[in-house]
């Protein structure tokens, strides 16, 4: 109470008690207007009361901190998601006798399949193990001659607390060589992988093995790798040096300019050894010993205006193959043949979103070697007169972050004749999805 | 006694105005903007986002990795606001002091009450957040409450400075509440302002100011307007029942204004956080333009 309103109160109430005594008809007056100022004056403080009261109601309904505070990552436990994959293709010639002169294809390249096909529902569980440990699977469903049947493609569990910038993963896993080996089937941009992908890792590089990895402290972001691996799949094949047969060493830097663009180059090396690996026709294989290293750099850049990549985005990615292959194949009908063999392989490719849910691109991709023992002239490991190439153009159609339908028309200059290949693909994803990497 | 000159030489040699303790990585730039307030120079912070991008769509770039490879403390909106990109920084940057559950992992989102928590997700709602609407620092009195807890872990992760912060803290509250004080006074004749939005994306600045939502742009939460939605929109507001048409300054210019220029409700961007307009320089000013430019748009 402020010491102007007790001073009016204890004045109204000399002016009452003095009042009952004295009343007279100016003393009355008198006392009349001090009760309406005393009034007025209570009554604005009320009302001020009243609005503080009304405010702070206010404040503790907008900003109740609650007891429970929920973190996202714990949302679902594990996070289980599933990605449908279908498409239809059409080709000029029969992709069932598909080969690349000089470049025998082994693991899971080629072309797909002719005519509808559901390819394959991906089914991804993942969750963090414990504070130490994240783990990862990846399990299609597959159809092959008619019979169904579930594969691991990916498992994996990945250290969370490793100091000094280190991590290490250990299982089944995508190799973290080259730009598009780690990326999943269902965020490639083209339908297909491109031609040193299928000519030199038989599509994409999944082996067994341990990989160590270092992000180092620098605003310059610098990622380094080494993977030591079982070498149960192509390029290598055998599992050589009891499951030790392939290993490789990755480094990535990559940063931003200004706040369009951000970029990410890196360099990496595979070196594996085969026995018995198997390529080319899958009734008369041909088979390989010997030593392969595949050395891979790659690039990527991307755009945005702002770095508002809902609105408007560019990506530009390349990436060039070399590899050198030593040891004897043998061809069907033949016993076992020195081999020696450079070869190369690259890809360039664009794709620009102009507008919310389209994408375009395009894509070209090749292969190069030079001419290996005369011994190979007749055989599908000599090399071809001219050099295989692809021209590739896609465009497809996002309706949520979850659904995109494609269609894809590649002019194939690398098969047994120039063919023209139609596809049309839908990737649908229900049910969690983690984030894409770069 | 000392001389000038003394004074000099010492401040030469001695080490420079203390070093910052903590390096902060913050997702969006309102929480960049109140660590500065609350940690001054003892805090660094970088914000993975302007205010010019659309925080549900950034790619999970390399310059982020490395600057959370280096981060103290990691504050983000989240009620899933970055799930498309920030799950996939945490794996790579390899970096356990900001791994969720962390001392240096903080959700402002989670510190306050969310709106729109649906238990019923369905993705044919469109882009729906389960953990409820994330734009929570449109509400000044959210930041009020998210700055004591971010201020809690400052303190928890620099123990020796503990004190600066508290102090910085206390500072910033004061001024803040003199602020909200001010904006609220401002404010009164937007209660029951009827408003048009892109997106959900100022839930909570309705609830504060008393706006009334009378419809959204999106009519599928996250997917672009439809021409068909638009078109719906006119035939409701083209005889009023609209004040303003209100969007943020990432989203597509194109449907607000053309659902203006028929309708004539006039349409306005909105800096949904720090940098989004030329005048929203800091947490203060942000507030300050968003009630200037819905006052200029309404009176």
């Amino acid at each position: 109470m402020s010491i102007k309103t007790s001073g009016q109160l204890l004045c109204a109430a000399a002016l009452l008690a003095s009042s009952i005594t004295f009343a007279a008809d100016g003393e009355i007056e008198a006392l009349r207007a001090a009760l309406d100022e005393l009034r007025a004056d209570y009554e604005t403080r009320i009302a001020e009361l009243e609005r503080r009261l009304v405010a702070a109601e206010q404040e503790s309904a907008n900003a109740a901190p609650t007891a429970a505070r929920s973190e996202s990552s714990a949302a679902f436990n594990p996070a289980i998601g599933v990605i449908f994959q279908g498409q239809a293709w059409n080709y000029a010639n029969d992709p069932a006798n598909y080969a690349v002169q000089g470049f025998p294809f082994g693991g899971e390249a080629g072309p797909f399949e002719e005519g509808l096909a559901i390819g394959e529902a991906e089914i991804n569980v993942s969750a963090n193990v414990d504070d130490k440990f994240t783990a990862w699977l990846t399990a299609p469903l597959v159809i092959e001659d008619g019979e169904s049947g579930i594969e691991i493609e990916e498992a994996w569990i990945e250290t969370l607390a490793l100091p000094a910038g280190l991590s290490a993963r250990f299982g089944r896993f995508f190799s973290g060589i080259g730009y598009l080996n780690s990326k999943h089937a269902h965020s490639w941009d083209f339908a297909d992988q491109p031609l040193p992908y299928q000519a030199f890792l038989g599509d994409q590089l999944l082996d067994d093995g341990v990989q160590l990895r270092w992000v180092a402290p620098t605003s310059l972001y610098v990622d380094v790798g080494a993977e030591l691996l079982r070498g149960s799949r192509y390029p290598a094949a055998g599992a050589d040096n009891s499951g030790f047969g392939a290993h490789s060493l990755f480094v990535n830097v990559g940063g931003d300019v200004g706040s369009n663009s951000s970029w990410l180059a890196g360099v990496s090396q595979l070196r594996s050894t085969s026995i018995d690996r198997e390529s080319g026709d899958e009734d008369e294989p041909l088979i390989f010993n010997g030593d392969t290293d595949t050395t891979i750099a790659h690039f990527v850049w991307k755009w945005a205006p702002n770095g508002n990549w809902k609105q408007r985005n560019l990506v530009i990615q390349g990436e060039a193959v070399w590899r050198d292959e030593s040891g004897d194949y043998t061809v069907p009908g033949d016993g076992p043949l020195a081999y020696d063999a450079e070869q190369q392989g690259w890809y360039l490719q664009a794709v620009y979103q102009p507008f919310p849910r389209w994408r375009f691109g395009a894509r070209l991709d090749g292969l190069a070697m030079d001419p290996v023992a005369a011994d190979f002239d007749d055989s599908s490991l000599a090399a071809p007169s001219d050099d295989p190439r692809r021209y590739s153009l896609m465009t497809d159609w996002s309706n949520s972050e979850f659904s995109r339908l494609r269609l894809q028309y590649t002019r194939d200059e690398a098969g047994p004749g120039d063919d023209s290949q139609w596809g049309l693909q839908y990737i649908l994803s229900i049910g969690a999805h983690g984030g894409h990497s770069f | 006694m000392m001389n000038i000159k003394t004074i000099a030489l010492l401040s030469v040699l001695l080490p420079a105005a203390a070093q910052a303790n903590i390096s902060i990585f913050a997702c969006e730039p309102e929480w960049a903007a109140l660590a500065s307030e609350i940690g001054g120079q003892q805090v660094t912070t970088y914000s993975a986002t302007t205010a010019l991008q659309d925080p549900h769509y950034i790619q999970a770039r390399p310059s982020l990795i490395a600057r959370l490879r280096q981060a103290d403390l990691v504050v983000c909106s989240g009620a899933d606001l970055e799930i498309g990109w920030l799950p996939v920084l945490l794996q790579k940057a390899n970096n356990p002091a900001v791994m969720p559950g962390s001392a240096g992992y903080l959700e402002a989102s989670g510190v306050v009450e969310r709106f729109d928590v649906s238990a019923n997700v369905d993705r044919a709602s469109g882009d729906i957040h389960p953990l409820g609407n994330p734009h929570v620092q449109t509400n000044p009195h959210n930041i009020a409450a998210i700055a004591s807890v971010l201020a809690e872990r400052m303190q928890q992760l620099d123990v020796e400075n503990a004190a600066t912060y508290a102090a910085g803290l206390a500072d910033f509250q004061l001024r803040w509440r003199a602020a909200i004080e001010r904006w609220e006074a401002a404010a009164t004749g937007l209660s029951g302002k009827r408003v048009v939005t892109h997106h959900k994306s100022w839930v909570y600045l309705e609830r504060w100011l008393g706006l009334v939502e009378v419809a959204n742009l999106e009519e599928v939460p996250g997917l672009p307007p439809t021409a068909g939605h638009l078109g719906r929109l006119v035939a409701q507001f083209e005889n009023g029942g609209a004040d303003v048409i209100v969007r943020a300054p990432y989203q597509d210019n194109r449907a607000s204004e053309w659902l203006s220029d028929r309708t004539g409700i006039p349409a306005v961007v909105l800096p949904l956080t720090v940098g989004g307009t030329d005048e929203a320089t800091d947490l203060f000013r942000l507030f300050d333009d968003i009630i200037a430019r819905l006052l200029g748009a309404t009176s």
